[in-house]
Formats: C-alpha cells, structure tokens, sequence
C-alpha cells in the first residue's frame, strides 16, 4: 500500500500522550523514593564513599581518589529525581521526556553504588574501564547488524558467528600460538558461517529469521562438541596467546579517560576504528548509498541498475566478518581460554544496541557502552559483597535491555525493506 | 523518418496466459503514442518487456532501426529507454539529489559522493524542462506532484530518450494532471519521444498524438484523438459498446442514517491525519468524498468502521455511538463496508468463494449451529449470490485468489448488499477494474441508494464521484473543505478544491472551514 505512506500531511503533535506523561513522572517519583527509602534511611551520617579513579594495574594517567560525604550526596540525588517528577506531573518536559528520565535512571544508580560503598570505597575508573571492554563485543556485533540489516537483511546469526568466531579464535591462536593469526581464523569462521546465511537466505529466500536461528543452534552445538571432545581433553588447544595494553603514547597520560579509552587492547580501538569507518562508508560513499537503497526499496535500486543480489551478500558477509572479530576478542582480548557458550547472548544484545542506536554506527554504540556500563555494576558490585543476591545482579543488565527495547524505542527508522527476500517480478 | 524505437511480433506467455500476443508496435521521434487498454490486457507487460524486467519468448525491438536486446534495466538505460512507474521507485528517506544519482552517482576521490556536483546537474535539468524541485529536500516531505517530476529528471539525468509514463495520473490531482501533460508536450517538443500507458479516456484523447489500443494482449486497433471520441474507444477497449453514463434519478434524501462530529484520527507517529471532520449521510443519499489519495480518506473510513481508533470526535449510526465500537458491533447495527484494498482487507483470498461470502455472519444462524458451521446452508447461500450477482467462478469451492480482480469485487458486493443495511461504505469500489465491471458495480450502488440505503463513496476518481453522488465533500491534507450538491458544481471546481483552494463566488465558510454552498 502505497497510499496510506503517502500521507501530505506533515503536522506533528508534539505533546507526549497525557497516560505516558504521568506515568513517566510517577516512575521518576518513585526514583526518588527507592533512593530515600533504600539508602538515605539506611546511610549513617558522616560516613565517606571512596571512589578509586585509577583502574587496578595502571601507572599511566593515574588520579587522584575522589572522597565524598554519603550521606549528603544521596539527599541530594533525592532530590533531583523529585524535583523531576513533579515538573513532569505539572508541566511536563516536552520533548526532552525521554532525557530527564535517562538522567533520573542515573541518579538512581550514581545513588545506589554510594551507597553500597559508604564507609569504603569503590574503583569507579576500573568499573569505566570494564564497561568499555563489555562494550566491545556488544557494539561490533550491533555494527555486524548495522552492515546486515542496512541492506535488508535481518542477521540473527551474529550470536552463533561470535560463538564460533571466540572458539576458533582461540584453537587457532594456541595452535599457531599467535594472537593475530587466531583473530584472522575468528574472522573467517565468522566470514564463512554468513556465507552460509547469505545464500539460505537471499538465494533460496529462506525466512532470514530461521536461517539464523538454524545457525545459532549449529554454533552452539558444534562448539561445544568440539569444546568437550579436544579442548578440554587437551588444553594446549585452549591457550591461546592474549592481545596485551597497548598504550597510545600522550593520550594515554589523560586521567580516567586514559585507562579507559587510550591504554587498552586492539578490540577497543578497532571498535573505534570501525566506528568512523562504517559512519562514512554508509553515509558518505557510493557504496554506501547503494547499500542502503537496497535495504530501503530494493525494486527501485533494481530498476536503476543496482545488483541488488551481490550488494546483499556483501553486507552479509562483512556482517559475518565484523561478528567474527567480535567473537575472537572474548577468548584473545578477555578471557584466553575458550569456555562453552562463553557469548552468554552478546550478540544478541548488540542487535538491541543495533535498534536503540537507530540503526546507526554512532548510535549502536552509545547503546553498546551502555549496556556495557549496566553489566560493569552487575560484575563490580558483585565483588563489593552486596546484600542483593548476585544472581538478580547478574539479571540487571538483561532487564535493562528488556526495559529499554520495550518502553522507549517504537519501531525506530528501521530500514523499510528490512527482512524481506528480494525476488524479480 | 524511421521510427526512433519499434518493438516487433513481441509476445510473451505466462502460465496459462498469453499476456502478449506478437504485439507490433512503432514509436516517432517526438511523437507521444498512447497505449491504451483494460488492466490485464498486458500493456505493462510489453513495457516491462521493453524495460528488460521481462524477456519476450518471441519478437525484436530495434531502435533507430538497430536490433538490440534488453535483459535488465541496465541495458534499457544505456539502450536510452527510461520509465516513470506508476508506483514511483524512490526511496523516502533519501533526498532528491540521493534518489537521482542512485546508481549514476557523482563521485569525487574514488568512492566518495559528490552531492553538490549532482545537484548542479539536477537544478540544470529542471530549469532546461521546467521541473523545479529542490534537490536537499527529503523525498518522504515532498508532495506527489513533486515526486513525479523528480522521477521524470531521474529520466532525463540518465539522458534517457524514449520515456515511458504507466499510469502516471492515478496518484495527482486533476490540476496537476494537467501540469505533468503540459510537461509531456514540452519533453517531445524537445526531441523526447513518450509512451503513455493509461486507462483513461480523457487523458488519452487530450494528450497523444497517436492512440494504440491493446485488448487481450493483442493489438486491436490503432486511432488518433481526431478521429476518435470517448465512446469509441471504449468501445474498442472492452470490446463492446459499454454505458459510460450513470442513470440516477433525483431523490429526496430521508433521515441521517450516519454522522460524523469532529472526528479526529492520528496515525502512529501522532501525525493528525483526519482533521476535526463532520459529516451527515442521509437515507438514500449518496455522499461521495473527493480528493487526492493519501489526503485522510483511509483513515477517515477506518475510524468510521472501527478498524482504528480515533483520537477525539463522535460518529453515530442510526443515532447510536459507534465512535468505539468494535468492526463487528458496526456490521451487525446494519453497515457495510467495501474496502479500498480488496485483497488485503477484503477477502481472505485463500479461502473458497462460499466462505468469504459469509464472512460477516458465519458465526449466525443458519450458517452456524452452536460451533459447528453448516456447510450445507452456506453452500446453498453462495449459489445464490453467485448467480444473483453474476460472479464468474468455476465454482463455488474455487479459492477467490483465483478469480479475476471483477469478480472478487462482485464476492464482496455480494457478501456486503445481501445483507439488510441501512449505511454502506464504500471505498474506492471500482479500483483497477475494467469498464464492464465498474458499470455493473455503480449500477448496484446507485441501486442501494434508491432503495433508502446511506452511501459514503470515497475515490480518488473525480469522474466517479461526481457521477454517482448526491453531494460531494471534498477532502484536503485531513480536512472537509467543502460540501457541495453534486448538481451546482462543475468538475474544474471540485477539482481546484483538490488542491486546497476554495473557489471565491458562490461559496462561504463557517469557523469549522466546513463549506457549504449557497445559491
């Protein structure tokens, strides 16, 4: 139906729907009442929170700790998601909704980690760094999607291509026991597994969402045999050579973001490097906008003589490529041994970060490092010793993603061809 | 002079239809050669064909008297062939400059694109042919008349020579008809040579040079629009002499069956798409909605059938609030609905003809007993309808996704005037049918209407409305700008308030801009 998109009309109602607009500022309320109810009752007066700002094994960029008094500072984060709320309840914030309940979001969980580290202290800086590595494979495999659903096709696989990628990543490198030649093996697994999907499903136009589903099954399946059967068995397999710190001379001098950003290891700037890569690609080049003509309208690119059938297998298969680097970094850039199901669903909470980013490079990653930071509390405060059960923590970042894909993202800019077989008349 | 372009003994077969039957066919340089023929009597296939989506099974097309053979778009357009679809292929969240260049892309160190050098080739184009448009604007913010010219420069970047127009008034306001015809004559002043496919008869006759009329894919006669008229193209068209006149007689229409009060509907994105509208149908009065597709009409008609919600406002039937009601609830207070996307929204077109004849009322007595349905009764009930309403099946188990597009038009007449209905709603009810088939439909509603049934007619199609119904409300960017008696208007007046302007004399508006007009 063409018509019904067709609409002339362009007048917006900027208001937020009144049911949406009190229940976001009774939400933010609430904030405001776990904080007092949850922590400021519960705080001693005069107690400190320490925060660490140098990340544990570091001697460049080091900062000072960063004292504060507790209790004063959780009255203040109070306050501000209340202040929040009741503007939102009278008023209402218009199109900045959405960010003042980001920002009182914050509050809560700037709150909840004072509280939990008063009388002692925490390592903020080693939380940020953490979140940036979590946020590694997350965000390559929202770029993965980027590159796949760009151009009409929805890639579900990115989890098993990880999967398989992490696993040969490491058998590769303890074989040859060289990182780099390990990360090539991740990649082309990753390479090959997409291939596989590219011609299921624009060849034989099989539904895209079984094709990938048949090999996440195969990912899991294969890897663990092979897992149980030779590397556990034999664990020279499973020792491969980890990528080290490199430090990028100057930049990595600058406190915090130093650590964070500029003396880690290659997947963080690969990641990086990839960012801007993707952004101009898509956006700037012929390629790119030949791309996404085939994910938006593919009988239009069609009848301009665009070979909608090859450009789909090239995003397939730099999908399958970028999943497959993703893949390695968990055996070769985190842990240096495989373990069975080790992805624990990763890509498919880069394909979240794929949507909440808009399908855009920059914005998968914003999401990424989000999601990336929820997991770094969930790990950190786990070591703190917290009262909560680490199994809930554990759980937070994944109610996090299901919270955020259900309330604030709508159907988004999704390309409009997405999932769709391409087939001539 | 030999022809710039002759496609010769093309014909092509699909599966049980010969859809081109050795089709000879010669086009002038400079000339605009109208193709004219029912839908399905295969002019988009020959262009196809020629735009090398299709291969031929059997002819040649030379041009400027060279053999030569399209396989894909590609070779078209390097063979100088170009096409303007009737769904337009541009892509909306490209802009202008993005959806031209596509695929001819301007380009600077290596792979990067060049916008503004594309842009100048653009703007230079446009003012050469009098298109102007705006290269950086979003195709998707843009109005349809506008869409078609950029898909006219994407022709003419391309240095097409040949243009090839399918059905290209289908989605504009006559004003803007007429602009894309002044357009047409200017392109073949200038050397460009035009097919024009259409099923039109005005249009035919007001533009083209030299008229080609195809039927059941062959080529049953070829005129110009001197030596023809309205009536015998038809009549070579369908292959019979057809009534292009409704005849309907003057009524005094009864009480409101239907109103509408300030109804308003947004769509997802909270886009206000019926704007404050209010409406009265009466008993045995047709009220027939003008305007351009995609000005709130849909909307409008699935709020009033309880197929979406609406976000304020009040509609009655026969003074009951059906404003929330469900589909079900509105069919069984006595209304119909003929819907504008029959396949879609229509028919389930899967199932046998005898059940998507009780698709409304299946579940009753005597078509149900308890949870079991009754074969027996509904196939005694769709033997009826079929031959009552003339539907031509094999038979009554055949799917309806088999029938031609006629027929399943007359299933859902059928499945909808059977019933005792006090309110019809009719959108767009002859929609892609040949004119046999749109003869017998408007004389089945004009038939409800006498009968003391309330008519809401919506169509894109001015002729239609206009013919069939009683008074006219025009409808503009989701508003009611006007309600006219259908006898006080002329064509060019409704026509102008389908652009949004509201002719001064004769008319007055209310705080509402509800027009009504007073002599």
């Amino acid at each position: 139906m063409t018509t019904r998109s067709q609409i002339i009309q362009r007048k917006k109602i900027y208001e937020i729907p009144p049911t949406r607009k009190l229940f976001l500022g009774i939400v933010e309320l609430l904030i405001a009442l776990v904080i007092l109810l949850g922590f400021v009752i519960n705080t001693e007066p005069n107690t400190l929170t320490r925060f660490v700002m140098t990340p544990g094994g570091i001697d460049i960029g080091k900062m000072p700790d960063w004292v504060i008094p507790t209790l004063p500072t959780l009255i203040i984060l109070t306050i501000i998601p209340a202040l929040i709320g009741l503007y939102q309840l009278v008023r209402g914030f218009g199109r900045a909704t959405n960010g003042m309940v980001g920002l009182s979001a914050l509050c809560l969980i700037f709150g909840f980690i004072t509280w939990q580290a008063s009388g002692t202290s925490v390592n903020l800086a080693g939380m940020f760094t953490s979140a940036v590595l979590l946020a590694v494979p997350i965000t390559l495999g929202a770029f993965s999607g980027v590159l796949s659903e760009r151009a009409g096709v929805v890639n579900i696989a990115i989890e098993g291509m990880m999967l398989m990628g992490s696993m040969i990543g490491s058998l590769i490198g303890s074989i040859t026991n060289n990182a780099w030649i390990g990360l090539v093996g991740a990649i082309l697994s990753g390479l090959l597994l997409s291939l596989i999907h590219a011609i299921l499903s624009i060849k034989y136009k099989i539904n895209q969402v079984i094709s990938g589903t048949v090999i996440n099954i195969f990912s899991a399946g294969m890897t663990a045999f092979i897992s149980q059967k030779y590397l556990q068995t034999n664990q020279a397999l499973n020792s491969p050579p980890l990528f080290t710190r490199i430090p990028i001379p100057g930049l990595a001098k600058i406190p915090l973001l130093g650590p964070m950003f500029f003396n880690t290891n290659v997947f963080v700037y690969l990641t990086f490097i990839l960012l801007i890569v993707i952004q101009v690609a898509l956006f700037s080049t012929r390629w790119g906008l030949r791309l996404r003509s085939v994910g938006e309208h593919p009988r239009a690119a069609d009848t301009l003589g665009i070979d909608v059938i090859r450009t789909r297998y090239e995003a397939v298969l730099l999908s399958g490529i970028v999943a497959g680097l993703a893949g390695g970094f968990f055996t070769l850039g985190s842990v240096g041994r495989f373990n069975e199901g080790m992805t624990a669903g990763k890509g498919f909470i880069g394909l979240a970060a794929m949507i909440f980013g808009n399908w855009r490079p920059l914005g998968a990653m914003g999401a990424g490092l989000i999601f990336g930071f929820a997991d770094a509390i969930g790990s950190k405060l786990l070591l703190l010793g917290s009262a909560i059960p680490p199994q809930i923590m554990a759980m937070a970042p994944y109610l996090i993603t299901m919270i955020v894909l259900a309330g604030f993202i709508g159907k988004g800019d999704a390309p409009a061809a997405d999932g769709e077989p391409y087939e001539k008349e | 002079m030999a022809p710039i372009l002759e496609l010769k003994g093309i014909t092509k077969q699909f599966p049980g239809v010969l859809a081109n039957d050795h089709i000879d066919l010669a086009l002038n340089k400079g000339e605009i050669l109208a193709l004219l023929g029912e839908n399905g009597a295969g002019k988009s296939t020959l262009m196809n064909i020629l735009y090398g989506l299709y291969q031929p099974d059997e002819g040649d097309i030379f041009i400027n008297d060279e053999k030569i053979v399209i396989n894909s778009p590609t070779d078209a357009i390097d063979a100088g062939i170009g096409m303007v679809h009737q769904h337009f292929m541009l892509i909306p969240v490209f802009t202008v400059v993005e959806n031209i260049m596509l695929g001819q892309e301007s380009v600077k160190f290596g792979d990067f694109l060049d916008r503004a050098d594309a842009s100048k080739k653009i703007l230079e184009i446009s003012e050469q042919f009098n298109l102007p448009v705006n290269p950086n604007d979003l195709v998707r913010d843009i109005p349809v008349g506008i869409q078609q010219k950029v898909e006219i420069i994407k022709l003419l970047y391309r240095q097409a020579e040949i243009l090839i127009f399918d059905e290209p008034t289908a989605v504009l306001t006559p004003q803007e008809a007429d602009e894309l015809f002044d357009i047409m004559r200017s392109l073949a002043k200038q050397g460009k040579s035009i097919i024009f496919i259409t099923h039109k008869l005005r249009e035919v006759l007001e533009v083209a040079d030299r008229i080609m009329v195809i039927r059941l894919g062959a080529v049953v006669g070829e005129t110009t629009p001197q030596q023809a008229d309205k009536n015998s193209l038809a009549a070579m068209m369908v292959g019979r002499e057809v009534s292009l006149v409704v005849e309907k007689e003057t009524k005094v229409p009864g009480d409101i069956v239907v109103s509408i009060r300030d109804l308003l509907v947004t769509d997802k994105y909270q886009n206000i798409v019926v704007d404050h509208v209010s409406l009265d149908v009466r008993a045995g009065e047709v009220v027939g909605i003008a305007g351009v597709q995609g000005n709130g009409q849909t909307e409008l008609v699935e709020a009033i059938t309880g197929l979406r919600k609406s976000a304020g406002g009040q509609v009655t039937l026969m003074g009951r609030d059906i404003t929330h009601a469900t589909p079900r609830k509105i069919t069984e207070l006595g209304s119909a609905h003929v819907p504008e996307d029959r396949q879609m929204d229509g028919l389930v077109l899967p199932f046998p003809t005898a059940e998507n004849l009780v698709l409304c009322t299946y579940y009753k007595k005597p078509f149900s007993k308890g949870a079991v349905l009754q074969y027996q009764i509904i196939l005694e009930h769709a033997k009826r309808l079929i031959h009552d309403f003339d539907i031509r099946t094999p038979s009554a188990l055949t799917p309806v996704s088999n029938l031609s597009g006629g027929n399943q038009q007359k299933v859902i007449i059928a499945r909808e005037l059977s019933r005792p209905i006090q309110f019809l709603m009719a959108s767009q009810p002859t929609r892609g049918l040949d004119v046999g088939s749109i003869e017998y439909i408007h004389k089945r509603l004009v038939q409800k209407r006498d009968e003391g049934c309330a008519v809401l007619l919506v169509s894109p199609e001015l002729d239609e409305v206009m013919e069939l119904s009683d008074r006219i409300a025009v409808m503009f960017r989701g508003k009611i700008l006007a309600i006219v008696d259908s006898q006080l208007v002329t064509k060019e007046q409704v026509g102008l308030m389908m652009t949004g302007e509201i002719p001064e004399e004769g008319f007055h508006a209310n705080e509402n801009r509800v027009v009504e007009r007073t002599f």
